[in-house]
């Protein structure tokens, strides 16, 4: 213990993706090492794997007790129902016994349990083999000895990288993330700084030790493993700069006006209603961009029409009158959802995402277009099309929101046509924009960069080509002027739009309608206000 | 000692899938009966008591789940089970 509280502090350096400092003990979140045991007498495997299997049962107990919603309960009472029947590990015991070793054993009888699901028709059936999944490498993980994955609040997380849907399982509270890989751009990083997460990629988190104090600067994109006395009083000390600094910026309350007083509008990108609390909707001129894809991820099943309905109804009530757009499903690329998107797609940013998804799944796109035709009445909505390539993909969803409200008409039920726009993030479809039947565009910069420059946002090494190049502006330009001159309204959702860094070049292409993360409205409204004229 | 039937139409609306599934066991595993679960009239059975055999029928919405049961309990765990299945689990979603 002596030797551990006078190490020296070392730095280690990556890439901010979400802004703040956090201080806390580092927990280390490793893949299970499937192949890490020793194979002792079939007596001692036997009773490895009983082992194993009671101590999974008792985590998987006590986390039941805590989760508190019905859809995690459900998961979790599924998998200790599956630990209670012994037709689950009997063939790893039959393995066993003809000398096999417990982890081996096991991941081979829950290998063809999860390929019996993997291959099911039915996508409800099919989603179940994470479940399996899920099991598999947690008494995998009591068979190597490894610490349970649960994280507690007031971490400092490093792992190599981290689905959305853990990263929404996990209480944040004054705790910190750092990772191998991704980006500033990936979906985690957009949900860390929506919800105020410190957040670094690009780490090498080899040497990192679990359990050692880290102080987390992802404003300065470093961590400060083993921080002395010194660092630990200044780390308090931001803290409390901070918290008194933050009202102060949200405080930038009225409507966003440039130097020379043009008035430009300012929205939020959101995923869902926990976002809008505490969140007053005369700070913001409306939601810019609402993400339906993590309705659906993370869950038992797909959300109905009626649960949609529901939360895109209490957004438009949220709003007040003012603009709220829904994108439909954007499922795909690195948002995969069990039981829809395909697995093992080669090149999936390339791959069936966004509309293409949606049109190869009618049953589910009809649903959510229901939902959001039934949403219409009780507000000011646009629903927006992701990844259109062609206009014929635009004119499809057309025709099939008007059937929906005819469907929806003939059932007796309120119901209205909503302004139907397109996500301008496919090149194809930014340089032919004049051939799109849209009431709206909204430029998605994140893909439009990743596609331009042909540069994987997720890959560090490539940071420097993935940038808002000279390219990426002249075909925001092209956009908005076209939009301009043919009176439809362009705004821009990606994290492009939230860089007050970047204020000035996009309303200079004549941008005058950001859609930001919450935390950046007070910054950019900031920017906007520096700003005096294309001529600076 | 006969074996007991019953069967009854599933209506729930994504099938026996896991939330069913557990709720149909854990009721099974509450009677001494030996309780079998099948997706036709003659079969194949699986045990009902076992959530790994019950999943893996994989039954869809508007299957017919047929019951036979063998024991001291037997009808009254076919009642039981039948009404379950036809209160839709108890469980509108």
């Amino acid at each position: 213990m002596d030797d551990r509280t006078h190490r020296a502090a070392h730095r280690v350096k990556g890439r901010s993706a979400a802004p703040g400092i956090a201080l806390g003990p580092l927990v280390r979140l490793a893949p299970a090492k499937h192949e890490a045991r020793q194979y002792r007498s079939a007596a001692e495997e036997h009773q490895a794997l009983v082992d194993a299997l009671a101590g999974s049962h008792a985590d998987l107990t006590a986390l039941v007790r805590e989760v508190g919603d019905d859809e995690a309960e459900a998961i979790l009472s599924f998998q200790i129902a599956l630990l209670e029947d012994d037709n689950l590990a009997a063939p790893a015991f039959a393995l066993i016994a003809g000398g096999e070793v417990a982890n081996r054993a096991w991941s081979a009888a829950l290998a063809l349990q999860i390929a019996s699901y993997d291959g099911a028709s039915d996508p409800y059936f099919r989603a179940r083999a994470s479940d399996l999944r899920d099991l598999r490498d947690r008494v995998l993980r009591h068979l190597a000895g490894e610490a349970d994955q649960t994280v507690p609040s007031g971490v400092i997380v490093a792992t190599d990288d981290m689905p959305p849907s853990t990263f929404l399982a996990t209480d944040w509270r004054d705790g910190g993330l750092v990772l191998r890989r991704g980006s500033p751009s990936s979906h985690v990083a957009i949900l860390a700084r929506s919800r105020g997460v410190p957040m670094m990629v690009g780490v090498d988190i080899d040497h990192l030790e679990h359990g050692t104090d880290a102080l987390l600067d992802a404003d300065a994109g470093l961590l400060i493993v083993n921080p002395d006395t010194n660092m630990r009083a200044s780390f308090s000390q931001r803290r409390a700069e901070q918290s008194k600094a933050r009202p102060a910026a949200a405080s930038f309350s009225g409507p966003a006006l440039t130097a020379t007083g043009e008035l430009v509008r300012v929205m939020i990108n959101v995923t869902g209603l926990a976002e809008l609390e505490g969140l007053d909707p005369a700070h913001v001129d409306g939601i810019g961009l609402m993400r339906t894809e993590f309705l659906f991820q993370g869950r038992e099943k797909l959300p109905t029409e009626e649960e949609q309905y529901q939360i895109y109804k209490r957004m438009l009530e949220w709003a007040a009158g003012k603009p709220v757009t829904i994108r439909t499903l954007d499922a795909g690329g690195d948002k995969p959802i069990e039981g829809l998107t395909q697995p093992g797609d080669m090149n999936p940013f390339l791959g069936v995402r966004g509309v293409r998804l949606s049109l190869r799944h009618l049953d589910v796109f009809r649903e959510q277009l229901r939902a959001l035709a039934r949403a219409a009445v009780a507000g000011n909505l646009k629903v927006m099309i992701p990844m259109v390539t062609v206009p014929e993909e635009l004119d499809r969803c057309r025709t099939l929101l008007e059937q929906a409200l005819e469907e929806l008409r003939r059932e007796g039920r309120e119901a209205q046509l909503p302004s139907l726009g397109m996500m301008v993030e496919v090149p194809a479809a930014a340089l032919t924009i004049e051939d799109f039947n849209a009431d709206f565009f909204s430029i998605g910069s994140n893909d439009l960069i990743q596609y331009v420059t042909a540069a994987s946002r997720d890959e560090p090494q490539l940071a420097d080509l993935a940038r808002p190049s000279r390219a990426v502006f002249s075909l925001i330009g092209h956009v908005v002027g076209y939009g301009d001159s043919s009176g439809r309204e362009t705004s821009l959702c990606g994290d492009l739009a939230g860089d007050p860094g970047q204020v000035a070049a996009l309303l200079g292409q004549g941008l005058r309608i950001f859609s930001v993360a919450p935390g950046a409205v007070g910054p950019v409204k900031a920017a906007i206000a520096r700003y005096s004229g294309s001529a600076a | 000692m006969n074996k007991l039937r019953a069967s009854v139409l599933m209506r729930h609306e994504v099938g026996l899938h896991a939330r069913p599934s557990v709720k149909l066991t854990k009721l099974a595993k509450a009677f001494e009966s030996r309780i079998d679960l099948g997706l036709s009239p003659d079969g194949p059975w699986v045990d009902a008591k076992s959530i790994v055999k019950v999943m893996a029928t994989k039954a869809p919405k508007d299957s017919t789940i047929y019951f036979r049961a063998e024991g001291a309990d037997a009808k009254a765990a076919l009642e039981a089970l039948v009404t379950l299945v036809d209160g839709d689990f108890q469980d509108g979603r």
